[in-house]
């Protein structure tokens, strides 16, 4: 009897040191449904499957497409010095970047950065282009870097691809210090033509001057009300100072912050597509810009935000008339709803 | 977007046809669910191709199948389209003949037998046959006699005389090779054992391996001691047969005899099927009854054999994707290539378990080594993806090479593995590293090592394989169990992971300002604009309850009113236009 006792004590106790072990692991499924965090499933079979119809995705995926559209509609966006279709417009590439002497080159189709280059000035005696970085390249390698894009080097599949020279955007000096070697971008998820939540992508020495978070980017919630950093989160973990610069990143706080939402929210008439995200950077001279939109966009933005998205999508869900709403109001509605600050 | 409704309604059908299709053959002709019930019944078709002589009669002979202990023809037939067909019986050899009086061009003939498994069986068409009086010229007759003299010194019986037989005829020197380069090895011992007193005969032998094609009889000894005998591989000098051996001809004569036509040749295809035991005894029964009726009702079996043998694999490959689907979708594994997964499985089951992963994780290793350099080269796509697969072909080949060489014949098995497939996984994870570390492609790699092993252990499971040939139904169960996961949106069982620390930190902390958690107010604002729709969007935008008396107020906002009733054209049409002044 005392070995049948002691049997199933042991054998309670081993059932609860397990699920202890699985609830220091995982999350209940339940809690993340209270909270509304939005899954992988649920956002593609939900959002992007209901709301964004396939015949637009090229609109996106192809960042020239993206810019014509966006001077359509009086979206701004760093303005196109000129574009490359075809290996014989290679040769007048000089002709095209003219006098420039801050330009960017980038595919069409790329993704994650990659291809992208960034001439900072020209040297005034050989005439060669100097990167980012301060190496010098001639004319010759550029030619060979818009040859090697055009033949899909850097585009998913390898397709063929289109090069994109732009004017070069200098960076809000307000972001100084927030970011290590690399582009500050805002993120806003647009549902319908509201702004539903917003981050900024820092990179860090670790994720060697990349946006990604999951390369230990860290990733600042912006709140929609002010512009104001909510939580700052590196590896999945809230972080409180960056952690190369040891700026405090709480103190964060985005300018032109009505523009921004306003140029996120008008995206929505611009795409026609209902669930988006627009990369938004800061030029210190011309405000905020549209820097491309993604129709896919990532679910690590509640992880920055410490919020679910689902609550904020099934508010907008529940609205009628949706589309009578100006993107002025669109953009107060979600200020008035999804706002974290106080004004 | 089809409507919710109409789309269960169709899963649940397909569900429900699919299982009553199992049902039915389950009930109908017992087909069993459990592979443990069952008798093997192996069916095999010979296919006999040649080229016609113009304007010549043409007569085909093809020995059938000898009768033996441990199988039991069940049934045969033949499929031969403008040919006479006649079952004739020469001294004691049983053959089919095909016969026409002229034909042109490529012919094909087709002979198709099923054995049944059949451990009682102990009948046996194998006669001994006379010694001849061997008649062969100088200098092989003496090489001949001094062979056999000298094994039956060393030897007490006839078994034991051809042990002795075939390790001389192993022994490298003049007057061996002289031998062998005059007869067939067969031919070679059944003459020295002629020689030395002994009856003995060519046989031909088809081992038979499931789903096999394009297989040729292999050639071994008989040997006779009083009325016993015993076969013997000319080559190794082990004797007996295995019990997937089955004896073809054992009456010394050739198995295809063509007249007025040319380049003959005879192939064998072979699948293994399960019978339930019931229906076994009365396929048993049924052996001397006509043939003709389709004892199994299975609308696979009708098919050929060579295409039934394609099916099984191909009806398994269903099983192989649900997984990956279950994976991915409810459990959120990361892979490499969607499907890559299956088709790997798929080339475990070729190969074994073992060979297999070390097959895969030494090309895919040694591959992404060779990429490392290619990507230095800064090629095209194509041009990089072609090279690639040109390496893998290469490492494959040298890894057949070199086990071979080991005495490892396992690793020849290595060729079935895809090699576009691989070439692209190769690809695809070289980018990987390149783009994300080495850890995703660890992690990658891995998930779809993973999930190949499941999606391959769920196929080389005889259960399951028996279901999935036997059971077309099944097909449509599984079809409706994909739509029905790819409707799933609840989490990942990833996510869980994923979102573990999010979930407890808005369990702890509140953001900026909240008195209230977002999502508990959200839920309340939702549920406020449900219960009355017009009065909170309105108030909400105007931030005024909506009543007659606002009306003053709305009117100079730059939004129309909102009217709760029937909005007029007008108004529409204003609200347009505001809008679209806005953008």
């Amino acid at each position: 009897m005392k070995l049948l006792d002691s049997l199933k004590e042991q054998t309670s106790q081993a059932v609860s040191r397990l699920r202890g072990q699985i609830a220091g692991r995982y999350a209940s499924p339940l809690d993340m449904t209270q909270y509304g965090i939005m899954g992988m499933n649920q956002r593609n079979v939900n959002y992007i499957g209901r709301y964004n119809r396939r015949d637009l995705f090229p609109l996106v995926d192809n960042k020239l497409l993206t810019k014509k559209i966006a001077a359509q509609h009086q979206v701004k966006s760093p303005t196109l010095i000129g574009s490359l279709q075809n290996q014989h417009e290679v040769a007048g590439i000089s002709e095209l970047i003219g006098a420039h002497t801050e330009f960017c080159v980038k595919p069409a189709h790329g993704s994650g950065g990659k291809g992208i280059l960034v001439i900072k000035g020209r040297d005034i005696a050989s005439g060669n282009f100097i990167k980012s970085s301060g190496a010098t390249i001639t004319l010759h390698d550029l030619e060979r870097h818009v040859t090697n894009t055009l033949a899909g080097l850097f585009s998913l599949g390898g397709r063929p691809d289109f090069v994109l020279i732009e004017e070069l955007i200098h960076f809000d000096n307000v972001f100084s210090g927030y970011s290590y070697d690399g582009v500050p971008d805002t993120r806003v998820i647009v549902f319908q033509g509201f702004p539903v939540m917003c981050m900024m992508r820092l990179s860090t020495a670790a994720s060697d001057g990349k946006a990604n978070l999951h390369q230990g980017a860290v990733g600042v919630g912006i709140c929609l009300r002010t512009g104001r950093a909510v939580r700052a989160v590196q590896y999945n973990l809230p972080i409180h100072y960056h952690p190369d610069t040891d700026k405090d990143l709480l103190s964060l706080r985005v300018p032109h912050w009505q523009e921004v939402l306003e140029l996120a929210s008008s995206c929505y008439d611009m795409s026609g597509l209902g669930y988006i995200g627009t990369d938004i950077v800061l030029d210190r001279d011309k405000g905020p810009m549209l820097l491309e939109l993604n129709a896919r966009p990532g679910l690590a933005i509640q992880i920055c935000n410490n919020a679910g998205l689902l609550p904020r999508l099934r508010l907008i869900e529940g609205l009628f008339k949706k589309h009578r709403l100006t993107v002025t109001q669109r953009v107060e509605f979600a200020k008035e709803h999804f706002g974290v600050y106080e004004a | 977007m089809v409507s919710r409704g109409v789309f269960y309604f169709v899963t649940a059908a397909l569900f429900l046809v699919g299982l009553c299709l199992i049902a039915y053959q389950h009930i109908n002709f017992e087909v069993p669910f459990i592979p443990g019930q069952e008798r093997q019944l192996w069916t095999v078709e010979a296919k006999i191709e040649f080229d016609a002589q113009l304007n010549e009669p043409v007569t085909v002979a093809f020995a059938l199948p000898a009768v033996q202990p441990g199988y039991s023809q069940v049934k045969q037939s033949t499929s031969s389209l403008g040919y006479g067909v006649n079952y004739v019986d020469r001294l004691g050899a049983k053959y089919v003949e095909w016969t026409r009086r002229s034909a042109s061009g490529a012919q094909l003939l087709f002979y198709r037998s099923e054995f049944l498994a059949d451990p009682e069986f102990n009948g046996s068409s194998m006669k001994v046959p006379p010694l001849r009086q061997s008649v062969e010229p100088e200098p092989y007759a003496t090489a001949i006699r001094e062979i056999a003299e000298d094994g039956y010194s060393h030897s007490a019986d006839p078994f034991s005389l051809t042990v002795q037989v075939i390790r001389a005829l192993t022994v490298e020197n003049e007057s061996n090779s002289l031998l062998k380069a005059q007869y067939r090895p067969t031919e070679l011992v059944v003459k020295i054992l002629e020689s030395a007193g002994v009856q003995a005969r060519e046989v031909g032998v088809l081992t038979l391996e499931d789903g096999r094609r394009n297989r040729s009889l292999t050639e071994r000894v008989a040997v006779f001691s009083g009325s016993k005998y015993q076969i013997f591989d000319p080559l190794s000098g082990v004797s007996g047969m295995r019990s997937n051996e089955l004896i073809w001809t054992d009456s010394g004569a050739s198995v295809l005899d063509v007249a007025g036509g040319r380049n003959a040749r005879v192939s064998f295809s072979m699948l293994k099927n399960g019978v339930p035991s019931t229906q076994a005894g009365n396929l048993r029964a049924e052996i001397n009854r006509a043939a003709g009726a389709e004892l199994l009702s299975f609308s696979i079996n009708s098919l050929p054999i060579e295409e039934q043998s394609l099916f099984k694999n191909i009806l398994l490959l269903p099983v192989g994707v649900l997984i990956v689907v279950f994976l991915r979708i409810i459990v959120g594994i990361k892979t490499s290539g969607t499907f890559m997964p299956v088709l790997i499985a798929m080339a475990f089951l070729q190969t074994s378990l073992t060979v297999g992963l070390i097959g895969f994780v030494a090309i895919v290793g040694a591959g992404l080594v060779v990429r490392s350099w290619l990507s230095h080269l800064n090629l095209l796509l194509v041009a990089r993806i072609s090279a690639v697969i040109i390496v893998v072909i290469c490492i494959i080949g040298s890894v057949s090479l070199f086990t071979y060489k080991a005495g490892l014949t396992e690793g020849l098995k290595v060729t079935f593995f895809p090699m576009i497939i691989l070439s692209w996984t190769i690809e695809r994870m070289s980018i990987l590293w390149e783009e994300e570390g080495y850890k995703e492609v660890f992690k990658q790699g891995g998930g779809s090592l993973f999930v190949a092993l499941c999606a391959y252990l769920a196929m080389d499971s005889a259960f399951i394989q028996n279901l999935t040939f036997n059971f077309l139904g099944l097909q449509l169960v599984l079809l409706s169990l994909v739509l029905v996961m790819g409707n799933y949106t609840g989490f990942r069982l990833s996510e869980l992971k994923r979102f573990k620390p999010l979930a407890a930190q808005i369990k702890s902390y509140r953001n900026g300002d909240e008195k209230e958690s977002e999502h508990h107010r959200l839920k309340r604002e939702l549920r406020e604009l449900k219960a009355d729709p017009h009065n909170t969007l309105h108030r909400w935008l105007h931030k005024a309850p909506y009543d007659g008396s606002a009306r003053a107020d709305t009117n100079t906002a730059q939004e129309p009113p909102a009217d709760p009733a029937a909005p007029s054209p007008a108004a529409d049409a204003e609200a347009k236009n505001s809008a679209s002044k806005e953008h």
